[in-house]
């Protein structure tokens, strides 16, 4: 069977559903940032399969962008993690719960 | 592939353009420097005073810029992936304006609460630069970028009292959904790249009024506008995806949750009027359904929610998701006086919002925001409550506030559109409303209990100076809407493509 474009469309979309799934499902707040990798990796390989489909190479280059973006997302969301956990250690999603939302 | 490199010509860049950003930025790290390289310890107030200058020379080139806009007609640089338009530079004006004010709040609330506060001022320009672009963009990515930049700068934000359980909380919760909705903004690019070709919003919209087929189906784009929709309506806080909001606008610091609820909901507005008006007025009959059904439960959810909660912070946040509703009805429509009045809303809403928290500020010392500390305000401050009851009323949609004439003028474009069953959903919404806006007037008003611990009110004059500009403009533009209408009539999106 031959790989084509689309093995990748819907590769790229499971990565995307399994961070989606996995940041809801997830309590650990760091497995929580791991998982928003996911999803974005997720997107970031459908950019290249549509750029490979297209032969346009605008795809590609969007790709660099949000590399660039998730690094600073995980910079802030790993000091926030750092912060909470320095307080209160072992500290789990459940344990945020002082708000009633 | 990579042979398309060799006849790589740099885009011409008009600096003129990006003159807001490179303002915005330039406070930012000028603030940084200062305080990073002195060998003393800088007073607050001088970041203060660079960010709030920063803010009020963004909003003199913009104003210079949008004569120059109606004059000369709307341009684009950088190969047209930023675009300068009236739409663009009303947005920038509506920053630098809340810039200004969130700056004169912060200053008194930071020294109160020991807030860092060129770190404040900072990360605030960086917020307001995201926002401009978001307003500006003429391509998906520039507007993810821009959405990246506000959103990561307001997750700092509104951590800035790590010390406490509330605001940890509130900082996780929304960054986790904050890059959640980001991922979900950035995969509906993805499709709609995949369904048309390209992330420049010139070449979208020509691919689907001309229906270019590129042989993906039609549903990629459908798929790829709905997440969109999604990505962004967590952004604006629209019902279903509101459920962060209560407790991040509790749990963030109050001149924080002020410039949350303004600017970056009209952020979050500009980018999906500047996506779906300009770059896919083809999809219409696609889009507008989701917007109504959005709108319809916005509004419901904001009116019905505010009314169980005894926190004012968490009232004024489902009123938030409330307000955004109306602006979505204006959406829905996809005319332009639908554009016009949501553009006016949001203008009027950010006075009458950030005010509000500005009082908030003053009140809620040592973080409680109970309704109980606004019993007999009236009578220990009487120019704070009566500044609070206009907000107040103003957000209720009292006449004489410009909060009236806002929900009047989305109403009646829903109207217009003939979108009856929306206009009275949204009329109700405001009866249900004005029941929790009320509330906080009577208690401010008619008790005369005093508080037991409070500590004396002090307002120091920036805030004093914030609160006297938000209800001039709340009451002037209640009385005189005319030269808002005007300006909000001409902020028009346009498309330009790059040279």
């Amino acid at each position: 069977m031959e790989v084509t474009e689309s093995w990748y469309l819907v590769l790229g979309a499971l990565l995307f559903i399994i961070g989606g799934t996995g940041l809801l499902i997830r309590r650990n707040p760091l497995v929580m940032l791991m998982c928003v990798e996911l999803m974005l990796n997720g997107v970031n390989l459908t950019f290249v399969a549509f750029s490979r489909m297209f032969s346009d190479i605008r795809g590609q280059t969007v790709v660099f962008f949000v590399l660039v973006v998730a690094a600073a997302e995980v910079v802030v969301g790993l000091g926030l993690v750092v912060a909470i956990l320095r307080r209160q250690p072992e500290a789990t999603a459940d344990d945020l719960n002082v708000l009633k939302g | 592939m990579l042979a398309q490199l060799t006849n790589f010509e740099a885009p011409s860049v008009d600096w003129w353009i990006l003159a807001p950003q490179m303002i915005l930025v330039g406070g930012a790290l000028l603030i940084l420097l200062l305080t990073s390289l002195s060998i003393r310890k800088i007073p607050s107030w001088v970041s203060t005073l660079i960010a709030f200058a920063a803010g009020l020379a963004t909003f003199v080139v913009a104003m210079f810029l949008w004569y120059d806009v109606q004059d000369h007609g709307a341009r684009s640089t950088l190969a047209g992936a930023l675009g300068l338009d009236g739409f663009s530079l009303f947005f920038t004006v509506l920053t630098a304006l809340g810039v200004m004010l969130t700056t004169l709040i912060g200053d008194a609330y930071g020294s109160r609460e020991r807030m860092a506060a060129p770190e404040f001022n900072a990360l605030l320009l960086c917020a307001a630069t995201g926002a401009i672009v978001m307003a500006a963009a003429n391509d998906l990515i520039v507007m993810f970028i821009g959405l990246e930049s506000l959103s990561i700068g307001l997750y700092v934000m509104a951590a800035m009292h790590l010390g406490r359980k509330v605001a940890q909380e509130a900082a996780m919760k929304y960054f986790i959904l904050g890059a959640f909705s980001s991922a979900f903004f950035l995969y509906g690019i993805a499709l709609v790249y995949g369904a048309t070709g390209s992330t420049s919003l010139t070449h979208i919209q020509s691919a689907t009024l001309t229906l270019e087929v590129r042989g993906t189906p039609p549903e990629l784009l459908f798929v790829g506008m709905a997440l969109i929709i999604v990505g962004v309506a967590f952004k604006v806080a629209a019902a279903p995806f509101h459920f962060w909001a209560p407790d991040v606008y509790q749990g963030a610091p109050s001149p924080v949750t002020g410039f949350m609820a303004s600017v970056a909901k009209a952020a979050g507005f500009a980018a999906l009027l500047r996506i779906f008006f300009v770059a896919l007025p083809g999809e219409v009959t696609e889009w507008a359904p989701i917007f109504s059904g959005l709108a319809i439960l916005t509004l419901i959810v904001g009116a019905v929610m505010a009314i169980m909660q005894n926190d004012v912070k968490r009232m004024l946040a489902f009123s938030s998701v409330g307000h955004a509703g109306y602006v979505l009805v204006a959406v829905t429509t996809g005319t332009a006086e639908g554009l016009a009045s949501a553009l006016f809303y949001l203008f009027t809403y950010t006075f009458m919002v950030i005010g509000s928290f500005a009082v908030i500020s003053l009140i809620g010392w040592n973080d409680g925001h109970d309704i109980g500390r606004y019993e007999g305000l009236a009578r220990r401050r009487p120019l704070v409550a009566l500044a609070m009851t206009v907000f107040i009323l103003g957000q209720a949609g009292v006449p004489f506030t410009s909060g009236f004439i806002a929900k009047f003028y989305v109403i009646q474009a829903a109207v217009d559109d003939e979108l009856y069953a929306m206009a009275v959903v949204a009329m109700v919404a405001a009866v249900v409303g004005a029941f929790m806006y009320l509330r906080i007037v009577m208690t401010m008003w008619s008790r005369d209990v005093e508080a037991v611990d409070a500590p004396p009110l002090a307002v120091s004059w920036t805030t004093g100076l914030a609160l006297f500009a938000t209800v001039a403009v709340t009451l002037v533009y209640g009385f005189i809407p005319q030269s808002l209408i005007g300006f909000v009539r001409d902020a028009v999106p346009q498309l330009v493509a790059g040279g």
